[in-house]
């Protein structure tokens, strides 16, 4: 019988912050998995991502998970990450669909001819709102964090939609213990943010104690760049273009991905995980400092999100 | 001490890092206050002081408030976070902050003090550990101090802080630290608050805050940031009989079949006999499944995977719950709510409940609504935005629920309005109402103070009966807890038995009790009145089919 309990054997498990996220988070995407008609995991291929897709493999294991992963593709994502992306989805066997507003492209929109905003505007929020709508998804995964960015910081985990895929900071719905209100009426949508507690930090610590594959432009190496004053800008994308003596070869990596030609690289010796998190700890700067759209205007993350970006 | 200046000396070593980083547990606390008691400055200032700022925030926050030529950093703008609030001057909404030190992770749940106070506070209370009550040294406890201690004692916070800030304007005054340490007593008494704290600040300054003021030499309690650092969690704090709402099965092939959930109290272990509600089926727990491997025992708040040795039907919403302590199914319940829609409480109309993994329909009829600042509650059958109240809660089909002050986790539902799917209230369980069947448990643990005479006759005559009996002397409340969990009737003689211990362990209700608690006129009870009690109790010995 059940007294066969040792009395030694009783211990309270003291679960560490790590231990805790991740069940909070595995929570979460069970809570939704199941509540939910047909969601889907947006996946930008960045460490992230990467960890959201762990947590998903963790929740329904031995099960495989049971919703496809949705890749906006702006067309000028970096060449490694496309090529991890396809190779690490297949690896793990989950069903991977692409997004690209096409039509925008065929036109030439890029981040010079447009400017960042109006280029973000039709390659990202555009392309998502018409990869949700397309595939009638009525929620998505992503994953933002809170502490990424302020007006990131008041986002609920379930972040309620209009039917134009709209945010209303005034008008979210409370979110009180770990009870997740996801009814929504047709065409409505909620984006899911399992990852709404962890910092930057606690994503590379578990990336290190997971073992978790990211894409390559986060070590270190040798990378052509066009230097101007503090700024590295990776050499990729043909309108990208340097004045002379811009280009360069500079021992770099990519702090967050994004798109090449709005993304900027910092010189960096990091080529392994804890030295990036060794690099992280001692820096002065915040993560997305380096990320070209969010500087545009003070606030500007808050009027991209309202307009239904992430 | 701030982390990021230890790691910057030059002996850094980011294995040493790591390792220490994994030791770090989790602690979430709200804060709440009004614009003018410094509350973005006091959290502003945790975050700088902590070495928890990056440059270019700073930076930025210096921008902004450019026009007033002021070289020092406005900490409320490290913080502050919506256009919207930015505009009005005032936070709006619940803000998540993040921070760190040495020894701990923190999360702040950073509520405004003003506009929608009950609806944000309660939702950045729910999973607090602890609240910080902002106090103007200069005003003391104002009806606004009285809400927010309100709403925390109502959330089930045990330990709040009351920081006394802006003690610069008033001199660092002893004397006015202490009438107000004495008035919030008066507060906490009142409210049942177990632990309540105050501590002299100055967020602008940053005395208390971080680093120990020169200020007060009169003041000998920690700083804020010390406190913080070593309060114990809710969840080390817990002994919650073992509770996992099933949120999903999981079945890849006809070999296995799992049902996925996150602990939502106590523990379990491989072996351990459990119960399925609502359907009442037992079964004994076969393996716990993770992703990373099996594991022997897990406890809240684990996300699992458990198969039982029995096939049983199990589907989402259901509670596997400890077969020695399940709740009751009930249609009917008392709860506290807080109302957090526009729309008021309609005592006609039909709601969605959603409790754990389950969602029910459900009528609300409201007993009365109590005024948050006096705490007297008033004859009502309605409830406004931000009101609270009790009311008596009828579901359209059972639902497995405890009492919030012994778990919050099955305690708490959210009710939503079928039409519009608004969120529309916040409920608290304060007691299962339905006429219950009592459940058999085959375990107790019965103190007998220091009666060494009447702890042998007891025994005898339990083994007698077939009770499944232990005595021990020891008063560790891990110790009883895993006696409980074993199924045996615990004899405990000890001489001073009537320790905080026993008290936490009250709340396995029913099968804890004294020989005191026995007997009308209060003496200790005879073997044979005891042995009555546990059959009044509904505990009988194990049953042939339990011992195989």
């Amino acid at each position: 019988m059940a007294s066969a309990v040792a009395l030694s054997s009783f211990a309270f498990t003291r679960l560490s912050h790590l231990q805790m996220l991740e069940a909070e988070s595995i929570h979460i995407l069970r809570e939704v998995a199941s509540e939910f008609q047909k969601p889907v995991m947006l996946y930008s291929i960045g460490k992230d991502s990467s960890v959201m897709l762990r947590l998903a493999q963790k929740a329904f294991y031995p099960g495989p998970i049971p919703f496809p992963l949705l890749h906006v593709d702006t067309g000028y994502k970096f060449r490694e990450m496309i090529e991890f992306r396809d190779n690490y989805t297949r690896e793990l066997g989950v069903e991977l669909l692409v997004w690209r507003n096409e039509p925008a492209l065929a036109q030439g929109a890029n981040p010079v001819a447009l400017g960042t905003q109006r280029c973000c505007g039709l390659l990202k929020t555009q392309a998502l709102l018409d990869g949700l709508r397309e595939h009638g998804f009525d929620a998505a995964f992503g994953g933002a964090r809170r502490d990424e960015e302020r007006s990131r910081a008041k986002e609920r985990i379930f972040s309620f939609r209009d039917r134009a895929g709209q945010w209303d900071p005034k008008n979210q719905r409370p979110e009180l213990w770990n009870i997740f209100n996801g009814r929504i009426h047709p065409g409505e949508g909620i984006r899911i943010f399992p990852l709404s507690n962890w910092t930057e930090l606690d994503i590379w610590h578990y990336i290190h104690l997971e073992n978790i594959p990211i894409v390559p432009l986060y070590f270190a190496k040798e990378r052509k760049m066009l230097v101007r004053g503090d700024s590295l800008i990776p050499v990729e994308q043909s309108f990208v273009k340097g004045l002379p003596g811009e280009e360069q070869w500079v021992r770099s990596r990519l702090r967050s991905l994004g798109c090449s030609p709005c993304t900027g690289a910092i010189r960096s010796d990091a080529d392994t995980v804890p030295k990036i998190i060794a690099e992280l700890v001692s820096f002065r700067s915040s993560e997305r400092a380096n990320r070209i759209i969010d500087h545009d205007q003070d606030g500007s993350m808050e009027l991209k999100k309202r307009e239904g970006y992430f | 001490m701030p982390p990021i200046q230890e790691i910057r000396q030059q002996d850094f070593s980011i294995e040493d890092f790591l390792e220490s980083e994994q030791q770090k547990d989790l602690l979430r606390f709200s804060t709440a206050g009004s614009v003018d008691d410094g509350k973005s400055t006091l959290i502003g200032r945790l975050l700088y002081d902590s070495r928890n700022v990056y440059e270019d925030q700073v930076r930025a926050v210096t921008r902004t408030t450019g026009a007033s030529a002021k070289t020092s950093i406005d900490f409320a703008q490290l913080t502050d976070g919506l256009r919207a609030e930015r505009e009005q001057g005032i936070t709006i909404d619940v803000a998540y902050r993040f921070f760190a030190t040495a020894k701990r992770k923190f999360i702040i749940a950073d509520t405004p003090g003003h506009e929608q106070y009950t609806r944000n506070m309660a939702t950045g209370a729910s999973t607090a550990d602890l609240a910080i009550i902002l106090i103007d040294a200069r005003k003391g406890i104002l009806a606004q101090s009285r809400r927010h201690a309100s709403i925390a004692s109502l959330l089930g916070i045990r330990h709040i802080v009351a920081a006394i800030n802006k003690m610069d304007l008033v001199n660092f005054s002893e004397e006015v630290f202490e009438r107000h340490r004495t008035a919030l007593s008066v507060l906490a008494a009142k409210l049942d608050i177990e632990e309540m704290l105050a501590i002299p600040i100055s967020a602008l300054d940053g005395d208390n805050v971080v680093t120990r003021s020169e200020r007060t030499p009169w003041y000998d309690g920690p700083t804020l940031l010390e406190h913080l650092e070593t309060m114990p969690t809710t969840a080390e704090e817990s002994d919650a009989a073992f509770r996992f709402p099933v949120q999903r099965v999981i079945r890849p092939h006809q070999n296995f079949r799992g049902f996925a959930g996150q602990i939502a109290g106590g523990s379990v272990y491989v072996g351990d006999k459990v119960v399925v509600l609502p359907s009442g089926k037992t079964s004994r727990v076969e393996s716990i499944v993770t992703f990373d491997g099996e594991l022997g025992s897990a406890s809240a708040p684990q996300s699992v995977t458990l198969t039982l040795e029995d096939e049983i039907d199990v589907s989402r919403g259901d509670l596997i719950a400890a077969a020695y302590s399940a709740p009751q199914p009930t249609t009917r319940l008392e709860a506290s709510l807080v109302w957090l829609h526009a729309d008021p409480l309609d005592g006609a109309k039909t709601y969605l409940l959603k409790h754990t993994s389950q969602t029910v329909k459900a009528t609300v009829s409201l007993r009365h609504r109590t005024d948050i600042e006096t705490l007297e509650d008033h004859a009502a059958d309605s409830l406004g935005m931000n009101e609270i109240g009790v009311a008596v809660v009828e579901t359209s089909r059972p639902v497995l629920v405890d009492p919030y002050r012994d778990n919050h986790a099955t305690g708490s539902f959210i009710l939503i309005d079928p039409a519009t799917n608004a969120t529309v209230g916040a409920g608290m369980v304060r007691a299962r109402l339905a006429a219950e069947i009592e459940q058999h448990s085959t375990s107790a643990l019965i103190v007998l103070g220091s009666r060494q005479t009447l702890l042998q006759e007891l025994e005898q005559r339990l083994l007698g009966q077939g009770y499944a009996v232990v005595n021990t002397r020891v008063t560790n409340r891990a110790v009883w807890e895993s006696l409980l969990h074993a199924g045996v009737i615990t004899l405990v003689a000890c001489e001073d038995c009537e320790s905080p211990s026993i008290a936490h362990l009250r709340r396995h209700e029913g099968l804890v009790f004294d020989s005191l608690d026995v007997h009308p006129q209060g003496e200790h009870g005879t073997a044979e009145e005891i042995e009555r009690e546990l059959h009044r109790r509904n505990i009988f010995p194990t049953t042939t089919e339990d011992a195989r």
